[in-house]
């Protein structure tokens, strides 16, 4: 059994404590937003907020998450209440196939809550874990420094 | 997105009304003879009912045969429809192809879907509608004339008379679609021409269950393959142990695969067997160190052909160009691994996949799983971006030979990232000779070339054989064939704008198909054209360089195209070319083509930055799609190929030793990333009444030739090989 709190509710899953938080937010809890892409840390699709901050869910255990609070891009928003950033990520059409995009969109969340406003420079450091294959990264980052902007405002 | 789709493109019936069963044909069907010649794939799918459908609830579904694969496709029928129909975007769903109900209209690929399945929509639609006025003009003695469409709901003089929906149960669309249909002028669309947003993004934007990926079925079984350690190894013994979960082994020649509840014990099983295989494994690949020397070998026995041949060769000659170029093989490096989910059902075979292709997919599960056609459905379902023919059908025939063990329940196959750079088809590698001669003032005089190369298709459906890849590790294996050239009507393979579009007086352009074929290829985008424009851009540099006149100025010389002309002005106008300065450690180069010389057009001008390796910081595009559906999407489009341009350029080889692809993992096969991704300007010339070219790949290879171009002008070398990396640059060829 392994309780951490799930996108603002307490969730409690009966699995192996070795499991990867991945396969444990993708089996027993159901999500599909964090996404495999490598299992090795080298492409950040399947990036996670651990208690705020960035992690790999492929290889992070999910047992190493008990008491904590994990956030998803599910818990970013919703169509009825996005996060400025995803409403910012349909304002720019900053996607193509949109694989890349639940990693991305928590990483620039944990950058706008440590620094509001952050310059191109700091926006792609902040980024740059995570692979975008299509092409989709300058209005990626243009999406990001808008989210910034609605959030300031 | 306008007519962005991706991979390689394919001969249509109309081309090649008699196909050997191993060619190209982007549909399965045909029209009755003597029946008449209806837009794009409509030609060969005759029926309305197949293309669109509406419903009393006040909805229009359309149900392409073309595919989502991240480029918009959706989006951009879904417009064409809407507009043709006179209704709100927002009643038109587009539903996902499933062979065999949906149009058969091929491969998603080529950059022809919206060539192909929106000028079929565009013309179902308006006969839908023409239908739909004649009904109700009938019904109600007003002329069709004087009947307006206004979101769904027909207008008379005194008011609505009716409407779609009143009329969807009316089996009005039972019918062939007629050969005249009121298709839209250019000045009265609403709809297609802007840049309404992409309908699949949301989905991925808020996390929900788009990809196959993120398909449940209850009881649902997760499935993994354990892969040969090399290419060309045969199981030889499985030794026997306890697995987690209860996990359950498939064995069948050297295909291994395990079956678990969850997707933890099955990765955990199959590590655990893994362990436990025994191969018998040998040498299969070339040395890479060695591979120009080994294509040139190679090409001894290979199959040599003509590409392209006109005028004469010149008496008199000035100045000969001898030059080589070669690029590695490459990878499509899809951030998503493949994936398929198939279930058993008594004899019947159901698969949900992302491939390009769910007819051709279709066609080859049930080839090598020596079963009819019939018992096999195949529903797309969306999967990460796809640029070529990747792994998405060979997933296909896993997870069904993994599902077989289990009948009627559910089997969800994931590959690895290992497999997906490892094992999926690659872009072959290639060697292009090039000899240029001009006269004393530079005009170009004779161009010849020898293109050699593996074909760029083993796409599945169309050979006698299944190309899938377990088909070939099966107890009783299907041969591999080397790989085909789609026909040059279809764009051609290796040879894809190996042609110069500059105009030539003599031209011989030759290339050899590999009859071997150490390492599995396929389609990537662009195929051969990622070579073939730089190689022909750069020989056009030098000659101008020779010639003593700006890059800009010597095409413009050699060019007769005005859509080219126009393409490389505006590209020169962004980047500000004639104004550009010399900066020491930068440089700017140019690079155009028209892709498949009969597609989109674009010029690109590259600005790099030669540091301890080459990074390109600026791109500017201008493009040419003749008719914009979606004038952001296809801006999209060409935005990524150009950085996918750039990763190629500065990045990407595919490494092997003589045994295994060892680049199998992110670290060994880099991509661009964030930080090293140039800024991108893109102008698209829009010319509503020509007809739509797709967008997904015409960026691409002039890219790579424009970094080339910014290359020689910061260091003053010619990059001969790809990638442009210290090493292959200090190496030459």
């Amino acid at each position: 059994m392994v309780q951490f709190t799930l996108n603002g509710a307490a969730v409690t899953l009966d699995i192996p404590p070795d499991t990867s938080l991945l396969h444990a937010l993708r089996g027993p809890a159901g999500l599909s937003g964090p996404r495999f892409g490598c299992g090795t840390e080298g492409c950040g699709a399947c990036m996670v907020l651990v208690e705020g901050v960035p992690a790999y869910a492929c290889t992070l255990a999910a047992s190493a998450c008990a008491g904590k609070s994990v956030t998803t891009v599910e818990g970013l928003g919703t169509p009825d209440a996005p996060h400025p950033l995803q409403a910012a990520v349909l304002a720019e059409q900053a996607g193509q196939c949109g694989y890349c995009l639940s990693g991305i969109l928590v990483s620039a969340a944990a950058l706008l809550a440590k620094t509001p406003d952050p310059d191109e420079v700091a926006i792609r450091a902040a980024l740059d874990p995570h692979l975008c294959r299509c092409g989709s990264h300058n209005r990626i980052v243009r999406a990001v420094r808008r989210a910034a902007r609605e959030m300031a405002a | 997105m306008s007519a962005p789709d991706r991979g390689e493109p394919e001969a249509r019936s109309e081309t090649r009304p008699h196909l050997p069963s191993s060619g190209f044909t982007n549909v399965t069907g045909g029209p009755p003879p003597g029946a008449p010649k209806l837009p794009g794939s409509l030609n060969a799918n005759r029926r309305l009912s197949q293309w669109l459908a509406f419903h009393a609830d006040g909805r229009v579904t359309i149900t392409p045969g073309k595919v989502e694969i991240g480029q918009g496709i959706l989006t951009t029928l879904s417009q064409i429809a809407a507009e043709e129909l006179d209704v709100a975007l927002s009643r038109v769903t587009a539903r996902a192809a499933v062979a065999p109900e949906a149009p058969d209209e091929g491969v998603t690929s080529g950059s022809l879907s919206t060539q192909d399945s929106g000028s079929a929509m565009r013309h179902a639609c308006a006969a839908a509608r023409g239908i739909f006025l004649q009904v109700v003009a009938q019904r109600t003695g007003i002329p069709v004339e004087d009947i307006t469409v206004d979101d769904g709901i027909f207008h008379g003089p005194a008011g609505p008379i009716g409407s779609y929906w009143a009329l969807a149960d009316a089996a009005l669309l039972d019918c062939e679609a007629p050969a005249e249909a009121r298709v839209k002028p250019a000045a009265a669309r609403r709809i297609a021409g802007t840049s309404v947003p992409r309908l699949d993004l949301p989905d991925k934007v808020f996390g929900a269950a788009r990809y196959v990926h993120d398909l449940r079925l209850p009881g649902m079984l997760h499935a993994r393959v354990v892969r040969p350690p090399s290419r060309g190894a045969a199981l030889t013994a499985l030794r026997e142990g306890p697995l987690p979960g209860e996990a359950r082994v498939v064995r069948g020649g050297s295909f291994l695969a395990v079956l678990a509840a969850t997707e933890w014990d099955a990765e955990t099983a199959a590590a655990r067997l893994a362990a436990r295989a025994e191969w018998a494994e040998r040498d299969t690949l070339p040395e890479q160190a060695g591979l120009p020397d080994w294509l040139r070998e190679a090409a001894m026995r290979g199959e040599r052909s003509e590409v392209a041949a006109r005028g004469t060769p010149p008496a008199t000659v000035s100045r000969r160009l001898k030059r080589q170029f070669h690029r590695p093989y490459l990878a499509h490096a899809s951030i998503g691994t493949s994936c398929a989910v198939a279930r058993w059902q008594g004899e019947a075979l159901e698969v949900w996949s992302h491939s390009q292709g769910p007819y051709n997919l279709r066609a080859d599960l049930a080839k090598a799983l020596r079963i009819p056609d019939a018992r096999v459905t195949v529903r797309h379902m969306e999967g990460a971006g796809c640029y070529g023919h990747n792994g998405a059908d060979d997933v296909a025939l896993d997870a069904a030979l993994a599902a077989r063990a289990v009948p009627g329940t559910p089997v969800r196959l994931l590959w690895s990232r290992a497999e997906e750079l490892g094992w999926a088809p690659f872009s072959p590698a290639m060697l292009v000779e090039i000899e240029a001669d001009t006269d004393a003032q530079g005009r170009l005089l004779s161009w010849r070339s020898h293109i050699i190369s593996n074909g760029h298709s083993s796409r599945p459906g169309r050979a006698p054989e299944p190309t899938l890849l377990a088909a070939s590790m099966l107890a009783e294996p299907f041969p591999v064939k080397p790989s085909i050239n789609p026909p040059m009507a279809g764009g051609g393979g290796a040879p894809r704008n190996g042609v110069p579009l500059y105009a030539i007086p003599h031209l011989a352009i030759e290339t050899t198909r590999l009859l071997e074929m150490p390492i599995r290829t396929s389609a990537l985008r662009g195929l051969g054209a990622t070579l073939n424009v730089w190689s022909i851009e750069s020989v056009m540099d030098e000659l101008a360089e020779a010639a003593g006149e700006d890059p800009l100025a010597y095409r413009l010389r050699h060019l007769e195209d005005p859509r080219a002309i126009a393409v490389l002005e505006r590209a020169a106008e962004l980047a500000n070319w004639a104004g550009r300065s010399k900066r020491e450690g930068w440089g700017m180069g140019l690079g155009m083509a028209r892709y498949k010389n009969s597609g989109a057009w674009a010029a690109v001008v590259a600005e790099i930055e030669a540091r301890e390796r080459i990074f390109c910081r600026r791109l500017w595009v201008a493009g040419d799609v003749g008719e914009t559906v979606n004038p952001d999407g296809a801006a999209n489009q060409y935005e990524g190929g150009a950085i996918h341009g750039a990763s190629v350029a500065l990045l990407e080889q595919v490494r092997f030793d003589r045994r295994r692809v060892t680049s199998d993992n992110w670290d060994a096969y880099p991509i661009l990333r964030f930080s090293e991704v140039p800024e991108v300007t893109t102008s698209l010339i829009d010319r509503p009444d020509q007809p739509f070219l797709g967008a997904g790949e015409a960026a691409m290879a002039p890219t790579i030739a424009a970094i080339a171009g910014g290359i020689h002008d910061a260091l003053g070398l010619r990059p001969r090989a790809l990638p442009f990396t210290p090493e292959t640059l200090a190496a030459g060829i």
